[in-house]
């Protein structure tokens, strides 16, 4: 069943298909991002009743979702290093962390500027502002353990393990809103129901999205070859790669 | 699955199960803690199974919905007071001499810090706007709801007021 998968476990394949598919991932986030970030700016009808200020919605909620999305999907890659261990997992993994965290922070600063002239504050400690600064720590603290171990099969299972642990962490982001009283809005698009925004702004937030989504694809892919490359740097088809220098 | 993949598969879910179980046990115990603020109903009623109230002095947040016509403004300074509801029913005044955020409406969502005064009477000393997850143009806003939208407007002598 999973038969088709295996020649990707090689790292030159991989490698190559990542090679492939990074410049669609490009040109689909660079049209979708011109596309969406004028539709959402401009064009896009203000808020009943925050006005222009909600248009900061079409960078922090792509970004707070991809934040979320890039933790999962490290998760499900750690485990795959884990129990299967397979070293290029390891390397996606640490492909992706960064890349994770800046979406992070990029969510949480927008929400801050959000925050300030709406709520009147930039900061509450309240169950989702909190656990979602939790979210950036764990990325650090990815980062900062697969970078302590020179031994990168050790720094692999060490970083794959905090990332397992730490996805209890995006239920609780998720559903903070709902647990507990917040000063956080509920959800208005990730929700089984009809999303409780207006069609007109619906439309650019998706585009917008999907711009996170695919600028978040193509920076993983890039980080994942060069993490290939140097860790395989010993190997015949690297240097063929290197030497044979185009 | 070969049985070295097995056990570390059970190995690794054990893991996650343990400190998943153990997280979500501490957020259980703490989820009363967890809230940001209390309702007006836990504040007149009591707060959880045991429905334990604040006593008068205490710092806290409450947050509820405010009561549209509640609104009294005095005309020469920003002091300002109003009645926060919520769907128990059951009324909470908060004082407040300050301006008060935008999104801040009859009707809206608020969350305010301050001290008790008594059992329903909060002292303010901040007034956050809570606003609901829902985004649309004035014109749906306007013909769904049946409501136009303004900012709270201060006159000059209440600004003035303000810095005595």
């Amino acid at each position: 069943m999973w038969k088709w998968l295996h020649p990707y476990a090689k790292a030159q394949t991989s490698y190559e298909l990542a090679g492939k598919l990074i410049p669609w991932f490009t040109v689909v986030c660079c049209i979708s991002f011109a596309v969406g970030l004028v539709w959402g700016l401009a064009f896009a009808p203000a808020d009943y009743q925050q006005g222009d200020s909600f248009r900061i919605i079409y960078i922090h909620v792509p970004a707070a979702i991809l934040s979320m999305g890039a933790y999962t999907s490290m998760a499900v890659a750690a485990f795959i290093g884990l129990v299967w261990q397979i070293r290029l997992s390891d390397m996606a993994v640490a492909a992706m962390a960064p890349v994770g965290a800046v979406f992070t922070f990029i969510a949480l600063f927008t929400g801050a500027a959000w925050g300030k002239p709406m709520w009147g504050a930039w900061w509450v400690w309240d169950a989702r502002l909190t656990s979602e600064l939790i979210l950036l720590f764990l990325y650090l603290g990815v980062i900062a353990l697969y970078n302590a171990f020179s031994d990168k099969v050790l720094a692999g299972r060490a970083a794959g393990i905090l990332t397992l642990v730490g996805v209890i962490n995006i239920p609780i982001i998720h559903y903070s809103v709902e647990w507990w009283n917040t000063l956080h809005q509920g959800a208005s698009i990730t929700k089984f129901d009809k999303p409780s925004i207006a069609l007109s702004m619906l439309w650019p937030l998706l585009i917008m999205l999907l711009a996170f989504a695919t600028f978040f694809g193509a920076l993983m892919l890039m980080r994942f070859r060069n993490e290939i490359l140097q860790r395989e740097s010993h190997r015949p088809w690297v240097k063929a790669l290197v030497m044979g220098g185009k | 699955m070969n049985p070295r993949r097995k056990k570390r598969l059970a190995v690794i879910l054990a893991i996650v199960l343990g400190i998943g179980s153990a997280i979500g046990l501490v957020l259980y115990a703490l989820s009363q803690n967890i809230d940001l603020f209390y309702t007006p109903s836990e504040l007149v009623k009591g707060k959880g199974k045991q429905l334990v109230k604040p006593e008068a002095g205490q710092r806290l947040r409450i947050g509820g919905m405010v009561m549209p016509g509640s609104v009294v403004r005095d005309q020469s300074s920003l002091k300002v007071s109003f009645k926060l509801y919520d769907a128990g029913g059951d009324l909470v005044t908060v004082e407040f001499d300050g301006i008060l955020p935008d999104l801040f409406r009859e009707g809206q969502g608020i969350v305010a810090m301050g001290v008790l005064k008594d059992a329903t009477t909060v002292t303010a000393s901040e007034v956050l706007a809570k606003h609901d997850e829902e985004y649309m143009p004035p014109e749906i806003a306007e013909s769904l709801k049946g409501m136009q939208h303004f900012k709270p407007e201060y006159t000059e002598e209440q600004l003035e007021g303000a810095h005595k």
